[in-house]
């Protein structure tokens, strides 16, 4: 028996977007010069044009920040910039569900995922932060540490507010004033943002937003007036971002790449192990840097979980984004579906078997259906290179040992998975693990109280909870 | 009878010293360099001290062959183990202290005084670090309270093979090594001209020592010719260039990007941060129910 489902189009009366946005420089929106479409990735309708920053914006970006650096927030007490950061949480919190819509039309994923899981949780990240405002003395890093100046943030689409978020309170919290760059294709959550500044009252110049492409991303990198960079994107472009501050005094964080290995014993729960497989590959379309996007699984184990496997994926519903009952939306861009489908032509080259459930994929927008590859060897490229899509690669093992090997077997060292019952091996091969986040016996869970990052070439530093301080703060006396 | 003569002549004469040969500390033994080069260190008023040997890039491959073999055993040894095994090596300091305070006035010139102050002092400074073993969890943990029903906690790892630059004093070596071996992590030690003296009899207490082959190596020579190497090895995660002249940071910094090397120059203040600096913070999520 099959159950249709009457489309259940969550409303986007509630956004008002408008057709053309400037950059947020010291409190007020500045035309930009230059323009480029914004689009919903699901249809490919044009949503907005897009201000393409360049040096001039960038320059009058970095003054406003450093004046009001100076001038206002560096002089109000911790008290006082908390209150700032509950208003902003608050505000988030009451407009939540037109920005878990904006974000929908623009990113392409699933509304369930931006009014569930998004939007909460970037209200909570400033909510957890205005805390902090007032306790940095307890923060681990002595007392009155001090905050490094101007921030300059660069975030990338798949969690576009998220990522703001991330970069934003924790530097407003410690005292730091912005210059913030969204990813090209999904600005518009954070000109709404910029809104929700203007709304809280926010001095002006503590958020500025200049949006663009690499090449504004660049100029943010390297304008002397920047204290300290804070990036999220590719492993590719943090090396560069690395070299390029190397003859400097700007710090940096990079939270980069993922290959993240999810290890799957013999003695797991095989239907909750389903659900969290699912979760770790197909959550946000696989846009997820942290994604579990290669299963190692016990030998004994290995088919019949592939087969529950399956089944699961025949019940993934693909399409409108805006569909409360959509699972898996739209692929953020056509660049990226071209990357994912390359990458996947790899893998059937190089000897790996493909499967994917039948999927009705519309003919407009950016599509791929949920993908599995049996067969794969670490030596393949879908084992080695991050995807960044609905593709997960599959790999066996006998041993435990390994299975820490292979899942260690990567450059990068963001996120791993775990699962089995039994509660000494899943803190044994939490232990060696060689990845900044292990989730056990779940995946792809978030909370600003956790710090999030990851080790050898997935970055440097933590976001989130107490660790993701350090990063915005010189130690104090 | 010839011999006899010579015995009885000699009684006049100095003893002549018996002079050590300075070689690497590398996987627990003291090979020379394999590119057979040395160094004269000299003082103004002795002139030759000694020809330690001039560590070249394959003696640092090995150091670092034999650092990466060593480091998951010394991480995975206790942190009581592991603090008691660092003691344990100040203890030895302790008993040679004029030995190091000799040789550093030897291929310094500083004071006696001046010297024995510094070695007391890196004794001192050993033994704090030490005592941090089995107590960066509780300084750079944290169980976080999240939204549900997890259990979420973060605990400090070492990262694993760190190269360490420190300036040309013995006090500025042991301000470099002690924090990143604490943690866990096996160390290569890039030593540059005259604290080669105090560095390779620091090694012979090590080798004495219970602190596993490979977990720390001494290489001695030239930073020019070392620290590029170091910063472009792709098996080294983190660098500590306090000793490297501020003007050849960033070209180490360039190298060091190709795999997002953690490297930190720190000003000499003592601070357990110099440690975490060196240690990855890994976080753990697990759900809580019946």
């Amino acid at each position: 028996m099959t159950f249709e489902y009457a489309p259940a189009p969550e409303s986007r009366a509630i956004v008002d977007i408008k057709p053309k946005y400037g950059h947020f420089i010291d409190g007020e929106f500045l035309p930009g010069k230059k323009h480029f479409a914004t689009i919903n990735p699901a249809t490919e309708e044009v949503l907005s044009q897009i201000s393409l920053g360049g040096l001039s914006d960038v320059d009058k970006a970095v003054a406003a920040a450093q004046k009001a650096y100076t001038k206002t927030w560096s002089k109000l007490s911790g008290k006082e910039r908390g209150k700032y950061l509950y208003r902003i949480a608050r505000i988030l919190q009451e407009r939540a569900r037109e920005f878990a819509v904006l974000e929908t039309l623009d990113n392409g994923k699933p509304i369930r995922e931006t009014r569930d899981i998004d939007i909460p949780l970037v209200a909570a990240h400033f909510f957890y932060h205005a805390g902090w405002a007032d306790k940095l003395d307890y923060a681990g890093l002595g007392k009155s540490p001090q905050p490094h100046g101007v921030a300059g943030q660069i975030i990338p689409w798949n969690f576009p507010l998220l990522m703001l978020a991330w970069k934003v309170a924790p530097a407003l919290a410690t005292g730091n004033t912005v210059v913030l760059k969204p990813a090209e294709t999904t600005s518009l959550t954070a000109l709404l943002f910029a809104e929700v500044c203007q709304q809280a009252e926010l001095p002006d110049g503590v958020v500025n937003i200049v949006t663009g492409d690499g090449s504004t991303g660049a100029a943010i990198v390297n304008h002397p007036g920047i204290h300290k960079i804070a990036f999220t994107g590719s492993t590719e472009v943090g090396k560069k971002i690395a070299r390029a501050i190397a003859g400097t005094n700007k710090k940096a964080t990079l939270e980069l790449g993922g290959k993240g290995a999810n290890i799957v014993f013999d003695d797991a729960p095989l239907d909750e192990t389903v659900e969290g497989i699912v979760n770790g590959i197909f959550f946000n379309q696989g846009h997820v840097c942290c994604a579990g996007s290669r299963l190692i699984l016990q030998e004994g184990i290995a088919d019949e979980l592939i087969e529950k496997l399956k089944v699961r994926m025949a019940k993934i519903r693909v399409g409108d984004p805006l569909d409360k009952n959509t699972d898996l939306g739209a692929i953020n861009s056509r660049e990226q579906l071209s990357k994912i489908q390359e990458l996947a032509s790899a893998g059937d080259a190089e000897g790996a078997e493909r499967w994917s459930p039948a999927c009705d994929l519309s003919a407009k927008g950016f599509w791929f259906a949920p993908t599995i590859f049996t067969g794969v060897t670490q030596a393949h490229r879908i084992a080695r290179e991050e995807i960044f899509g609905p593709v997960l690669s599959i790999l066996s093992f006998r041993t435990p040992q390994e299975a820490i090997e292979k899942a260690n077997n990567t450059p990068f060292g963001l996120s791993a998975g775990v699962w089995s019952e039994k509660g000494s091996r899943i803190l044994w091969a939490t232990q060696q693990l060689r990845a900044g986040v292990v989730w056990a016996n779940t995946f792809n869970k978030f909370d600003p109280a956790s710090p999030f990052g990851g080790y050898k070439e997935s970055g440097w530093g933590r976001e989130g909870g107490k660790h993701g301080l350090a990063s915005y703060l010189k130690e104090g006396k | 009878m010839a011999s006899s003569k010579k015995s009885s002549s000699s009684k006049t004469a100095q003893r002549l010293e018996v002079k050590k040969t300075y070689k690497l500390y590398i996987n627990g033994a003291f090979p020379r360099s394999e590119s057979g080069r040395v160094y004269e260190v000299t003082n103004s008023k002795n002139g030759f001290v000694a020809n330690p040997s001039l560590a070249s890039r394959k003696d640092l491959r090995d150091a670092v062959v034999a650092a990466r073999a060593a480091q998951s055993g010394w991480a995975k040894a206790t942190a009581y183990n592991r603090g008691q095994i660092l003691y344990r090596i100040a203890e030895m300091l302790e008993g040679r202290a004029d030995q190091f305070a000799n040789e550093i006035v030897l291929a310094s010139g500083v004071t006696p005084k001046k010297a024995h102050d510094e070695v007391l002092a890196a004794i001192d400074r050993w033994v704090w670090y030490a005592g941090w073993s089995d107590k960066l969890s509780a300084a750079f943990g944290a169980t976080n309270p999240v939204s549900g029903p997890y259990y979420n906690f973060t605990i400090p790892e070492p990262q694993g093979v760190i190269a360490v630059a420190p300036a040309e004093s013995f006090l500025a070596l042991i301000d470099a090594i002690a924090p990143a071996i604490v943690s866990g992590n096996s160390v290569v030690a890039l030593v540059p001209g005259s604290a080669a003296i105090a560095a390779m009899t620091f090694a012979e207490v090590l080798a004495t020592s219970d602190l596993p082959a490979g977990v720390l190596n001494i290489l001695t020579g030239s930073h020019d010719e070392l620290a590029p190497w170091a910063a472009s090895h792709m098996d080294i995660d983190g660098f500590d260039i306090s000793g490297i002249d501020k003007k050849k940071r960033a070209e180490l910094k360039v190298a060091g990007a190709e795999n997002l090397k953690r490297i930190h120059n720190f000003d000499g203040a003592v601070s357990p941060t110099r440690i975490f600096a060196f240690m990855e913070a890994k976080t753990v999520w697990h759900p809580i129910g019946v």
